[in-house]
């Protein structure tokens, strides 16, 4: 490689560091700025607005990888155990929420949902599952991706034959046999649909739940600084859940793989 | 005068020494093969003559021109990849046709010359086809008609068979063998396998951790192996162990029997522990005159088609010895645990010391080079 | 890929064997998640659809559809569709350099797993936080603004700037848009064989030539890929620009969300065509990335 090449290519990446870490520092320093030293930081810790909509949205997290992973396991190892010929299809419809963007899938929940005889959106439990429900939606193509991913790595039909020859039902099989096998795959999928769900902002917004994100958007002007910190705060959470992938995926057969098409 | 000249090649990658004092000058049109296990230095000197390394030491003479210091783009010598690397984006035609595009031939010499080529491999109506719609020997084929289109000075083949099937490969050997002769074009070949490197060169270099063991024909190397790592490298070989009993005269004793050896056996003494190797096919079964004769008992018999394998015992544990018999109907195979005796003329014995058994038995990984 | 296993009544199939044919309880399996997503996902947008073809009395038109060509709608699409143009060409462009430094640009090896973290962070900070932390950074009185006037004398705002408009947005986009294509490409660089260059040396190429005839061709369908993906995302994104600029900036998902909420001009069809036309973007799209990822894996494999 020649001297020249090689400084351009430091540059390029120079520059995307750049990009990276200024606005992190712009917002950290900011934060920062508060006195005394650290208050902003303080401040949101004792605001208890913070931690009701910070575990609102952890506990709709959980909740949407709970469902997600009860409809997708199953779903995507019977049709690579019996209808193969079925997989086109259910890949068509997991990758559909790339195509319906959140605004337009919350448009249509609340335009269903809210009307009789289906006034789901009247009563706090139905916003709440409704919630979750558009999450698990939104969830769809890194969750399958990730199960069929893993689920390719393993022979499962040979696993699946062996555990019957042995007496397992399929409740065990799905539970003792292939599950433990994907479980870095969908742990990597789970952690992804974790942070996009703390961070979510439109469905959260015009379903009027209490979530972390319309919260930070709210913050407002009153206190930059808290809300300055709250965003560190939030970019610190999807950086958790990204290493936590990273550090799945390393030395593991099966990795999350989280383009489409 | 040779026409492709290397001369005190050296390379290294850091602290490693890939290839050791490289000397070989071959002839215009010779065929010549680069045969040892994997990392024994013979890619590396393949990709050195065709400018992708960049010798340590030493000089590369083509055609009376010194290309040492040429960039490979400036070398005009046509290389075919173990990968075939043929472009995925490019049909047949316009994968053979590149050379001449880079080198801005008009559009109707390109089609002209594609054509002839395409003939040449005998794929004319695959023109139009993408790489991923031919099997890999078509691909192969491709790939070498793409690297004659340029008119090389030389061609360089790296291991173009490994990744074929058996039958095909077979085919494909010969299919080069041809296109080489009728273009006399310079070759040189290098592969792992000893059965392609005999088949088809005109004269083969065995090499091992970068060195030069031997150079020669198909011929001398096969029957005359001038180092105990060529001669466990290049076909099958048995292994006795001896002992001296005159070293003027050639006589040993193996599986306390006498046998004698072509020659005296240099710096030999009485009582000497060493090694006889002998080819399998060279032994003979019954007592013949005027011939080394050893007696042991049939230990196994190996059906393997057109030959059928014996390996005899014998009783002082010195080993075994396998040899071939043709398969005949009307031949009786010994059964096991019967007594023989097999012959083989004095020639036959290979005497190797034993450094040098230690060094050809090491285990080597001959699926990669 | 083992498809063996089909039984025995897959639907067409008849059974070779002359025994009585068992009703297959096994589609039962794959029930809830059809359920599921007919409930909350196609469900909700064939309600839009079917909402987009009527008026407000319910009767059958494609009145809503016409009005999405009136000058002020088109110019809200045409706003969305040059911020994700913009971003997609200046993202993708610049992701790709990104990821071929790291890969093929000689640079540490550690550099590479580093920013395919950096890439996964980014890629998903979007919406809210990544819109303050811009604002903190670029706004009028952001760390790099103060930064550019005190130090540098430069004064972007006196020059017209702002993080609210257009450019400010594309700015903020890119954010994502870049780690993304990143993220996307790198697998397509890493399938380049160093065969493919030396192969093309041999000939007699220039480094010039094999990127012109070899390389930038086989990567062509990945790259017009990613691109259009990026596209795409970009298109979709909302809570970004509405956290930006107060939902004060025309483009369609903020026009959306304007008819959600019931704005002045709130007519609930027209916000369900809206919807719809954003749809059809997506689609074109997301199709378009498909196709062309397909003849990438075909070339790369």
């Amino acid at each position: 490689m020649r001297y020249a090449a090689r400084v351009a290519w430091w540059l390029v990446f120079i520059v995307g560091v750049l990009y990276f870490f200024i606005p992190l520092y712009g917002t950290l320093a900011f934060s920062l700025k508060s006195k005394p030293f650290l208050s902003a930081y303080t401040a949101i810790l004792n605001d208890p607005q913070f931690v009701s909509t910070l575990s609102y949205s952890f506990v709709a997290g959980i909740l949407t990888i709970i469902v997600s992973i009860l409809i997708i396991v199953p779903t995507a190892f019977w049709v690579r155990l019996k209808y193969p010929q079925l997989r086109p299809i259910i890949e068509f419809i997991t990758l559909l929420p790339f195509v319906i963007p959140p605004i337009i899938l919350v448009f249509g929940l609340i335009n269903t949902y809210s009307k009789q005889p289906l006034a789901v959106t009247n009563t706090e439990t139905g916003s709440n599952a409704l919630l979750v429900a558009a999450y698990v939606v939104l969830s769809f193509p890194y969750m399958y991706r990730a199960v069929d991913t893993g689920l390719r790595a393993i022979d499962i039909h040979s696993l699946t034959e062996a555990s019957q020859s042995l007496g397992a039902g399929w409740i065990r099989i799905l539970w003792q046999v292939i599950l433990p096998n994907v479980r870095t795959s969908l742990l990597s999928g789970a952690f992804l649909t974790l942070a996009i769900v703390v961070g979510e902002f439109t469905i959260a917004t015009f379903l009027d739940r209490p979530a972390f994100a319309p919260f930070l958007g709210l913050v407002g002007d009153s206190k930059p600084y808290e809300q300055a910190a709250l965003a560190l705060v939030s970019f610190g959470i999807t950086w958790a859940a990204m290493v936590l992938i990273a550090v799945l995926g390393r030395g593991s057969r099966s990795r999350i793989k989280v383009t489409i098409g | 005068m040779p026409f492709l000249e290397l001369t005190g090649i050296q390379k290294r990658f850091g602290d490693v020494a890939a290839v050791h004092n490289f000397d070989l000058a071959i002839e215009p049109g010779e065929f010549v093969s680069f045969l040892g296990p994997s990392g024994c230095g013979k890619t590396t000197t393949l990709r050195m003559i065709a400018g992708f390394e960049r010798p340590t030491a030493g000089t590369i003479v083509v055609n009376g021109t010194d290309i040492t210091h040429k960039a490979p783009n400036q070398r005009n010598v046509g290389m075919v990849f173990q990968s075939y690397a043929l472009f995925p984006n490019m049909t047949v035609a316009d994968n053979v046709g590149f050379g001449l595009k880079v080198r801005r031939r008009s559009k109707d010499q390109i089609h002209k010359r594609v054509s002839e080529l395409l003939e040449l491999i005998h794929l004319p109506d695959k023109a139009s086809r993408y790489p991923w719609q031919l099997s890999g020997g078509q691909q192969q084929r491709v790939a070498l008609a793409r690297a004659l289109a340029i008119e090389p000075q030389v061609l360089l083949l790296d291991e173009p068979l490994s990744a074929l099937d058996a039958k095909i490969r077979v085919s494909l050997r010969n299919e080069i063998r041809a296109i080489q002769r009728q273009l006399g074009i310079t070759t040189v070949y290098v592969t792992h396998d000893q059965e392609e490197a005999l088949s088809l060169s005109d004269r083969i270099v065995v090499m091992s951790e970068g060195r030069i063991e031997q150079i020669g024909t198909p011929f001398e190397i096969y029957n005359f192996p001038s180092t105990g790592f060529v001669a466990r490298f290049v076909g099958t070989l048995n292994v006795v162990s001896a002992k001296v009993l005159d070293p003027t005269a050639g006589t040993l004793e193996a599986a306390g029997q006498p046998i004698r050896a072509a020659g005296p056996i240099s710096g030999g003494h009485p009582g000497d522990a060493l090694t006889v190797a002998l080819r399998p096919e060279i032994i003979s079964l019954g007592a013949r005159d005027g011939m080394n004769q050893l007696s042991g008992v049939v230990d196994d018999v190996t059906f393997l088609g057109a030959i059928v394998r014996v390996r005899i015992r014998f009783s002082d544990d010195s080993g075994a010895i396998s040899f071939d018999t043709f398969n005949n109907p009307h031949l009786a195979v010994p059964d096991r645990g019967t007594a023989i005796t097999i012959s083989f003329p004095p020639e036959a014995c290979l005497v190797l010391d034993r450094a040098e058994i230690a060094a050809a038995a090491a285990p080597e990984d001959l699926d990669a080079a | 890929m083992t498809n063996a296993a089909l039984p025995l009544s897959a639907p067409g199939t008849p059974s070779a064997r002359p025994v009585r044919r068992r009703f297959s309880w096994g589609w039962l399996g794959i029930v809830p998640f059809l359920l599921f997503a007919f409930l909350f996902l196609i469900a909700p947008t064939f309600y839009l659809v079917i909402g987009s073809l009527q008026n407000a009395k319910g009767t059958f038109t494609l009145e809503n559809f016409a009005q999405l060509f009136t000058p002020s709608i088109l110019q809200t699409y045409e706003n969305s569709i040059e911020i994700s143009l913009v971003t997609a060409l200046a993202g993708g462009l610049f992701g790709f350099l990104l990821a071929y430094a790291v890969i093929s640009g000689g640079l540490p090896g550690i550099l590479r797993s580093a920013l395919m973290t950096f890439s996964g962070v980014a890629s998903n900070f979007a919406g809210v936080p990544l819109a303050l932390a811009f604002v903190f950074t670029l706004g009028r009185v952001g760390l790099f603004t103060i930064f550019l006037r005190d130090v540098l004398n430069i004064d972007i705002y006196g020059a017209g700037f702002s993080l609210y408009s257009k450019i400010g947005l594309e700015i903020v986009y890119l954010y994502f848009q870049f780690p993304l294509m990143v993220l996307i490409i790198a697998p397509a660089i890493d399938g380049l064989k160093k065969d493919w260059r030396e192969a093309a040396e041999n000939m007699g190429a220039s480094s010039f030539q094999y990127w012109r005839r070899v390389a930038l061709p086989i990567l062509m369908p990945s790259l017009l890929g990613t691109m259009i993906l990026l596209f795409g995302n970009s298109f979709g994104a909302q809570a970004t620009a509405y956290q930006l600029t107060g939902g004060f900036i025309d483009i369609v998902t903020i026009a959306i969300s304007r008819q959600m909420r019931g704005d002045v001009l709130y007519d609930p069809n027209l916000g369900y065509a809206l919807a719809m036309g954003m749809v059809i973007i997506m689609a074109i799209s997301i199709a378009g990335y498909s196709l062309l990822q397909r003849r990438s894996e075909r070339w790369l494999k």
